[in-house]
């Protein structure tokens, strides 16, 4: 029996400890945000973070997830207010959106290690992170925009959810720039 | 967590729009969804004032629902084609509720491919709005008393010049009563009156795409569903033989297994049979499936081999062929001409490999099927799982979910069909989810092809003669088994169009014949056609010592519109609404080089910019790319810079991304994306050795400079990926004086 905390719930495994942690999210806890994209480590789209580091949840097995802290896209913020969230709201990063919870979950391992990376510095953390869409010119903004954001907001850090932005959810379906353009 | 809800087809649409709500309804005028569920039950006499293909309602309480009846997989459908619609209508976009339509022709083509979302329903989704609005202004005049022209709609009211006014949910029951306007009564908004269109407005599911609470096809769920994991032939066309399935059955979860039957006739979007592992979860199928122990039997495509077919398309290019262009006399021409050039061309199969790999959920259930899947194309769901089945296309119910990237694999349902075949089979839902290998090897490829092109060279370096011919195993083959040549709508795209000033000119496409599934993938035959028609006019300008831009301009002509004649499909639209314009081409040109600082940058070692330009969806693209490639032959892009004349833009911010993300995809064509075949086997299965442009790879900077014009809407999603590859390689040979002929580039510059 595998115990481990999932977004701040204990949970319990009874079955297969080599089940991929990705396959026990999405299947048995019904956590969806963590998505498939190779389950060989090769595309960032199951990113989670296993005790605050970024795992590639497809090739880690639940038993290596034994009396951790497991975070996924559902356990960043309730409504989507963490700073990575919200600057990827205000450049509209997602196209079909499927790798972006992957591309979150590893920027903000980034962030949470590196609060002002430069461009190469992206480069090397978000290169695990497929988007077949081509988000990426977006994503290096975003994260630059999430650490001005979070270095703004310095009391509180980057993987805790921040307080809630004017320009965040609820600003949703206003015009950005003011409608302008 | 979201999650899906499964009611009845009936119940679905009544839960969506209350029946006192106020609907209006494809072909029908004003109607209740109560009942009303099908095109055969409207009259013609409702056609002639409504078009066909939306659907919206008004809710007594103000909120206004619009049904996307096109998927959307990245390219913004659900962000652009509402917005057209909220703003003739005049409503509050906050007020606006979108919801997936599930397949059923009476939303017209739900096919949502060829970039044409917008330019088909465009049109159709302004008369639907500027329809309601002024219904909504006739029920506040009646209700007022007042002659109509005192009530104008104005953001989710209609306001009396008295300044007196009413909410839509206050007007709906009323306006319900109001006659259909003629289409001719129709008044639209002035481009000056938008408060959407032209704006960049959030996309539609960002807030739900950044929490993680989008739902994929990947995440669909009903309820007591099992999973499937499928063994399938390694080589197309092998029939299964015999099975052992002792050990599979042993692993932990595995429930059973289930032989798909062998495809059989024309490959369509028919499953292609295999053995199927159900368990009670996806890792247990998983892990049961490489327990199975298979063999199939020998398959004429075993021999394919992708080395030795490339040779034979070759072969095939150097001898004459079928002629689908001809202007002038090119041998004449050739014989003659004191020089000519001729160069090679070729590209490989490629995979679409989506981020999200199909998925489909299906339940079976008393000669009925209801799903859910990541389609591109609901309707082609319900006619294969129906053939599939032997049941009623009507008995089927296709729910779309969000599509994790699609650019074609999804329009085709073969794994729809499996998993409403597993159902039957095992009296449960079924969830079929593709693993990335499956996704690889089991494809319905972007086909390889092989270009000759020969011209004569005139004065100043110009072709008076230009012969260009290709061979490639068509789309057709998918359809039908005995298609020899490509069709006619793939020589459209780039072949038989070419739009230069050249008084010879012939193209020529030869025969070839499949060996795996052939399918379209984003911009279709424009890759190779275009990656060999703006190598070799570069390669021309290089032979003359000119400038690559001023070359191709010289070549394309004065502004013209070209008289392509009636046989030119020219996607359906026609030449008068949408001519072959090289005026419109030199802009779009002009300004990417321009934008990119073309007139600067000069060439240096290893440094350069390239620039090349197709018309493909009716839209017309340049690309202006800056390269560096290093001592070992590494390839950086430091800067791309795409003009793109789309006509009249909804949302310029999703124009922007398509193009931004056309970037990256026509990088992987470029530089590292190939699939070959060897014994018939696909060689690659992972994103290891069929590899996709990373974030260090892509172009570090994209511009998108989108021209301002109200010409009728064009493509958007696909346009932007041709050029690319083609403006890569041009601007390789100007650093380092060598000529890419062969796709992907991989290490040939090392
Ligand atoms: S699914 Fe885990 S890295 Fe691709
Ligand atoms: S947004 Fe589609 S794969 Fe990244």
């Amino acid at each position: 029996m595998i115990k481990l905390k999932v977004n701040g719930v204990t949970r319990q495994h009874d079955g297969d400890p080599d089940m991929p942690l990705l396959w026990y999210l999405r299947d048995e806890l019904d956590l969806k945000g963590a998505k498939f994209g190779c389950g060989m480590g090769l595309c960032g789209a199951c990113t989670v973070h296993l005790n605050g580091k970024p795992v590639r949840s497809c090739s880690t097995p639940v038993s290596a997830a034994a009396n951790a802290q497991v975070t996924t896209i559902e356990g960043l913020s309730t409504d989507g207010t963490h700073p990575v969230q919200v600057a990827w709201q205000e450049l509209d990063v997602p196209q079909c959106g499927y790798c972006q919870a992957g591309q979150i979950m590893s920027a903000c391992a980034l962030l949470a290690k590196n609060p002002k990376p430069n461009d190469a510095d992206i480069d090397t953390a978000m290169n695990g992170n497929l988007c077949r869409c081509g988000t990426y010119l977006r994503v290096r903004a975003a994260i630059h925009k999430a650490a001005e954001l979070t270095a703004s907001n310095a009391t509180k850090p980057a993987t805790k959810p921040a307080a809630k932005s004017a320009s965040g959810a609820g600003a949703n379906l206003l015009p950005r720039n003011g409608g302008k353009k | 967590m979201q999650k899906i809800e499964f009611v009845p087809r009936r119940t679905f649409l009544a839960h969506l729009v209350s029946s006192s709500a106020f609907v209006i309804g494809a072909r029908a005028g004003a109607f209740d969804f109560n009942g009303a569920t099908t095109a055969e039950m409207v009259s013609d006499a409702d056609k002639a004032a409504w078009n066909p293909n939306v659907y919206l309602g008004i809710e007594p309480d103000g909120k206004v629902i619009l049904i996307m009846h096109r998927s959307e997989m990245g390219t913004g459908s659900r962000s652009v084609l509402p917005v057209v619609l909220a703003e003739e209508l005049d409503a509050d976009w906050k007020r606006v509720t979108l919801e997936q339509a599930i397949g059923d022709p009476k939303y017209g083509s739900q096919n949502t491919d060829g970039s044409c979302s917008i330019r088909d329903f465009y049109d159709t989704f302004r008369e639907a709005g500027a329809t309601a609005r002024i219904m909504l202004e006739r029920a506040a005049a009646a209700k007022w008393n007042v002659p109509t022209s005192e009530c104008k709609a104005q953001n989710h009211f209609v306001v009396h010049k008295s300044g007196k006014k009413l909410g839509f949910g206050e007007l709906a029951s009323l306006a319900k009563q109001q006659p259909v306007p003629k289409k001719e009564e129709l008044k639209f908004k002035t481009a000056a009156e938008y408060r959407y269109v032209g704006k960049e407005l959030p996309t539609a599911d960002r807030d739900n795409l950044v929490n993680g609470k989008g739902i994929f096809g990947i995440d669909a769920i009903m309820p007591g569903m099992v999973y499937a994991s499928i063994e399938r032939s390694p080589v197309f066309g092998g029939k299964l033989k015999n099975f052992d399935d002792k050990d599979a059955k042993a692993v932990k979860g595995v429930l059973q297994t289930v032989t798909i039957p062998d495809l059989k006739g024309p490959t369509m979007f028919q499953p292609l049979g295999g053995v199927a592992v159900i368990a009670n979860s996806t890792w247990a199928a998983a892990k049961g499936r490489e327990k199975l122990k298979v063999e199939w039997s020998e398959s004429p495509n075993a021999a394919y081999d992708s080395a030795k077919f490339k040779q034979s398309l070759l072969e095939t290019v150097r001898k004459p062929q079928k002629v689908v262009r001809n202007v002038g006399d090119v041998d004449a021409e050739f014989a003659k001409a004191a020089k000519t050039h001729e160069a090679e061309y070729y590209a490989p199969h490629l995979a679409h490999a989506p981020m999200e790999p199909v998925a489909a959920v299906a339940e079976y259930k008393d000669g009925k099927v209801v799903c859910h899947a990541n389609t591109q194309n609901p309707q082609a769901v319900q006619d294969t799982v129906a053939q599939a089945l032997g049941i009623k296309k009507e008995n089927v119910e296709c729910h779309v979910t969000l599509l994790g990237g699609g650019f074609g694999r999804k329009s085709k349902p073969d794994y729809v069909a499996e998993a409403a075949l597993l159902s039957k089979a095992v009296g449960k839902p079924v969830k079929v989810t593709w693993s990335r290998e499956d996704d690889i090897r089991f494809d319905y490829y972007h086909t390889v092809a092989a270009m000759y092109m020969k011209a004569a060279i005139g004065a100043n370096g110009k072709p008076t003669a230009w012969l260009q011919r290709v061979a490639y195993p068509s789309i057709g083959t998918t359809f039908n088994p005995t298609s020899t040549h490509a069709e006619a709508f793939e020589m459209m795209m780039g072949w038989n169009d070419v739009p230069f000033d050249i008084p010879n000119h012939r193209a020529e496409n030869g025969p070839a014949k499949n060996h795996v599934r052939i399918g379209w993938l984003r911009s279709v035959a424009n890759i190779y056609q275009a990656f060999a028609v703006s190598s070799f006019v570069d390669e021309l300008a290089n032979l003359a010592k000119r400038d690559s831009v001023e070359y191709l301009l010289d070549v394309l002509g004065a502004p013209r519109k070209i008289p392509f004649g009636k046989d030119y499909i020219n996607h359906g639209k026609s030449l008068e609404q949408y001519p072959v314009d090289t005026g419109r081409m030199r802009n779009v040109i002009e300004l990417a080089a321009e934008k990119s600082g073309w007139a600067k940058k000069k060439p240096t070692k290893g440094r350069a910019l390239g620039i090349a330009a197709h018309r493909s969806f009716l839209t017309y693209v340049a690309v202006a790319v800056e390269v560096e490639v290093d001592n070992a032959g590494r390839v950086r892009i430091p800067q791309m810079d795409i003009a793109v004349d789309a006509g009249t833009i909804i949302n310029p911010d999703r124009v922007k991304s398509q193009f931004e993300g056309a970037g990256v995809f026509g990088t992987s064509i470029a530089l590292m994306s190939g699939i070959t075949a060897k014994n018939g086997e696909i060689e690659q299965s992972n994103f290891h050795d069929y590899q996709v442009a990373r974030m260090n790879e892509a172009p570090f900077q994209v511009n998108v400079h989108v021209i301002k014009s109200d010409a009728p809407p064009a493509g958007v999603g696909e346009p932007g990926v041709p050029p690319v590859a083609p403006a890569i390689c041009n601007a390789i040979a100007a650093a380092t004086g060598k000529r890419i002929r062969e796709l992907p580039i991989r290490r040939q510059l090392a």
